[in-house]
């Protein structure tokens, strides 16, 4: 891909935090580096940060000189009106309508036109109002003056666009999601970023960390469970570790869904604990006070975490107005709070055959990110563990001997995201999945040591890029999904009854990069000249359908946008119906691209309509 | 050059210098570099708007005060609060006060031995680095106990001056 590149660059583009790795492909082991980031951390001064906050915030006009808002690369002239990053999140959090923060999790909401403006949701009108997308790659284009200023300086031959770039999205991202983030990468001048699973990318990190000795620590028929709980989202990635041709290989065999729950949910729950605390005796907070007692709760947090024989640490908010001391509220937060809210509130000892609540239905919300409504991080791990488990059944995916019997027996855990760097919550999801195991008379699995847990995920991106360049193992795997179309089947009408759908699989789980999938025989008709429009599925569980795979109950699918396509004029005459076979072809970039071709071989493509999904009025 | 020259050495050059501006392109052009670098290190208040009086320093205060709240603490009054109602704000202008210097400062003691240790100061010390208390006769080098090993900026990294009004060292907040 990118020719002559000096560098493999990888980008965490996080939900609440961003970061930048590198390293020199010149080099033969040189080990990935993190960029230090130049942002506004106050008006008027920029400093270096390891973590770029995945945060937009869109000043008033009269809100903060256009001077003090310049970056070092900014061009004389224009004044910036956007600040993004450590700035952007603290301003944001005393004034949320002016806020644009998890662009991620909106880039991934299955109903919004994610290319529409639409963040911040429910401000005022005045306030300017930018995508999901285009948040997105504002934070990109951040990362990418940053590394043009004080990397490049000047060598076109440096410049960021001419590196190779990795881009890591969350393993549950769907087709369109991807879609829509090498889209955004484009719009931040990026143009071929190749994009890569983050529990993957952990992963990739911590086999550099070790080394060689990385293969003395697993062996073939190891199931590694990789436990990601970022800012704001949650993750699950079952990677195999298999025989290939005699050497050990890494093959992903099954992600989770998307949770958006995570690091922050935590910190709001300690804060809300506390907030209760002080409601208890007679005094109420404001959003600053809660906002202060956050920022407490969290530091509180950290060193109860950090020193178990300290029993209690007092979190303090100060007065808001000048006053600090006759303002100032004063509360405790003790070790059993601590237990009860994160590590039994988050990481309840569970059965394997807990589910998590049901998740509430969007009709019934109002626009707003599909929160998970069960905060129990075991639960939805048992959930993801037994369903896995049916749907390897008769699968011939390479994990038959660790199956266990109820759900799939984890032989090692690797953890990943800054809120595991508590030994007590990473201890008890050990115990957790320890206890189902031994139920069913395994070994309790073990974690793999030694990932940085906050820039594990940008460090494992640069990897990629040198193991994409030929040197390193791979991990292998393809899509995460199966994708279908729905064909509406030919039945007698019944007034009031939709004509039934059923899905047919146009592209199979597990396809690789670089290949394509062909529909052999069933052909759908297509009129010149008119939009024909399907609805589109996807399955992280259906392992074995293959190509033309019939599945009648689209139920069991989870519905994305629907994809469209207008066969041209001089396809034929209009009116007239053209049989047309679809075709999938996964990018070597990783995104999944469809084709509608006739029978003389002309293609058209299918593209994803956002557009078509119900909008709900803001 | 160490040499002073003569008015009549000056003279002299003036009068070479003038013929050789005007016919040799070189000279011309590094006597132009030169004038040029002359009015460069011009003092600041000559060419730029002068800074405001004590600027620098009124912006450590307004760090101190925005990151620690430490105007807030010093301009309240103690009486009739109790001790760990003044320990409780004491946490907060200490840890925010500590942010604040590690973000701009790195402190280091003047003098490395532990406090109590018996140090020799030899001759040809800065009086303004090391302070002698005590007995304080003879001829250097002076041996004595370290009471307290002093403090040195060994790196510092402030923001640049604001571009507003220095003598705001908090603004005022209203909520809409």
């Amino acid at each position: 891909m990118t020719g002559g590149a000096a560098f493999a660059i990888g980008i965490d583009l996080g939900t609440t935090n961003s970061a930048l790795a590198y390293l020199p492909l010149g080099e033969e082991r040189a080990a990935p580096e993190v960029l230090p980031i130049p942002q506004l951390v106050h008006a008027g001064e920029v400093a270096d940060r390891l973590l770029l906050p995945s945060y937009l915030y869109l000043p008033h006009p009269a809100e903060m000189a256009g001077e003090a808002l310049r970056l070092p690369w900014a061009p004389p002239g224009d004044v910036p009106r956007e600040v993004v990053g450590e700035l952007g999140r603290a301003q944001g959090a005393l004034t949320p309508i002016r806020l644009v923060s998890s662009a991620k999790s909106w880039l991934c909401h299955p109903t919004l036109d994610r290319r529409a403006a639409s963040l911040p949701v429910g401000s005022p009108a005045e306030v300017p109002r930018i995508s999901p997308l285009d948040a997105s790659a504002r934070y990109l284009a951040h990362l990418r003056a940053a590394w043009n200023a004080e990397v490049a300086k000047g060598d076109p031959a440096l410049v960021l666009e001419r590196q190779a770039v990795t881009l890591t999205v969350p393993a549950s991202f769907d087709a369109v999601a991807r879609e829509l983030t090498v889209e955004a990468a484009r719009h931040a001048g990026l143009h071929d970023p190749v994009l890569l699973e983050e529990p993957q990318a952990a992963l990739y990190a911590w086999v550099e960390a070790m080394g060689d000795g990385w293969r003395k620590l697993v062996q073939v028929g190891d199931l590694i469970l990789v436990v990601d709980v970022g800012g704001g989202t949650t993750d699950f990635s079952l990677i195999a570790v298999v025989d290939r041709d005699g050497e050990l290989g890494l093959e992903r065999v099954a992600v989770g869904d998307h949770i958006l729950l995570g690091g922050d949910n935590m910190d709001l729950a300690l804060a809300h604990r506390l907030q209760q605390k002080l409601a208890d005796t007679g005094k109420t907070i404001d959003r600053w006070q809660l906002l202060a007692l956050t920022h407490g709760a969290r530091q509180a947090k950290e060193q109860l975490f950090a020193d178990r024989a300290k029993m209690s640490i007092p979190v303090t908010v100060p007065g808001r107005g000048s006053s600090l001391m006759g303002g100032a509220l004063r509360v405790e937060l003790t070790r059993g709070e601590l237990g009860s809210t994160l590590v039994d509130g988050f990481l309840p000892r569970v059965e394997v055959t807990a589910r998590p609540a049901a998740q509430r239905r969007a009709a019934l919300t109002t626009l707003g990110l599909p929160y998970a409504s069960d905060p129990a991080i075991t639960r939805q791990l048992a959930a993801f563990l037994s369903r896995q488990r049916e749907a390897l059944d008769a699968s011939t995916a390479p994990v038959p001997k660790l199956s266990g019997k109820a759900f799939l027996h984890p032989t090692a855990l690797l953890f990943n995201g800054g809120v595991m760097k508590a030994a007590e919550l990473k201890e008890r999801v050990r115990e957790v999945v320890a206890g189902w195991v031994a139920a069913e008379g395994g070994e309790p699995p073990r974690e793999l040591p030694g990932v940085d847990l906050d820039l594990a995920v940008a460090k494992g991106a640069a990897t990629y890029g040198r193991v994409r360049s030929g040197r390193g193992i791979r991990i292998r795997g393809g899509t995460a999904r199966a994708y279908y179309v729905g064909v509406e089947t030919a039945a007698p009408a019944v007034p009031g009854m939709a004509p039934p759908v059923e899905a047919l699989c146009v592209a199979p789980m597990g396809m690789e990069e670089g290949t394509r999938a062909e529909l052999p025989s069933r052909e759908l008709g297509l009129v010149v000249g008119e939009p024909a429009r399907f609805r589109f599925f996807a399955s992280s569980l259906r392992h074995d359908d293959r190509v033309g795979s019939v599945v009648e109950r689209e139920a069991e699918l989870e519905e994305l946008a629907p994809i469209e396509t207008t066969l041209p004029a001089a396809s034929g005459e209009a009116g007239q119906v053209v049989p047309v076979s679809l075709r999938a072809h996964v990018t070597e970039i990783g995104t999944l691209e469809l084709e509608a071709a006739d029978e003389k071989g002309r293609a058209w493509k299918v593209e994803f309509n956002l557009r078509a999904a119900e909008q709900p009025s803001a | 050059m160490d040499e002073t020259l003569t008015p009549l050495q000056r003279l002299f050059l003036a009068f070479v210098a003038f013929f050789a501006v005007l016919f040799n392109r070189r000279f011309a052009e590094e006597v132009h570099a030169l004038r040029a670098r002359e009015r460069a290190a011009l003092p600041p208040g000559a060419a730029a708007p002068k800074p405001p009086d004590h600027a620098e320093s009124l912006q450590i205060i307004a760090l101190l005060q925005r990151d620690g709240r430490l105007l807030d603490f010093l301009e309240e009054s103690l009486e009739g609060f109790s001790d760990s109602e003044i320990g409780a704000a004491a946490r907060t202008v200490h840890a925010g006060c500590k942010k604040a210097l590690g973000a701009y400062l790195q402190l280091e003691p003047v003098l490395h031995e532990p406090e109590g240790a018996s140090v020799t100061i030899a001759s040809g010390f800065d009086p303004a680095a090391v302070r002698l208390t005590g007995n304080v006769v003879g001829q250097p080098p002076f041996k004595g106990a370290l009471r307290h090993h002093g403090w040195r900026a060994a790196r510092t990294s402030f923001p640049p001056l604001p571009a507003h009004d220095p003598r705001i060292l908090a603004p005022a907040e209203v909520e809409l």
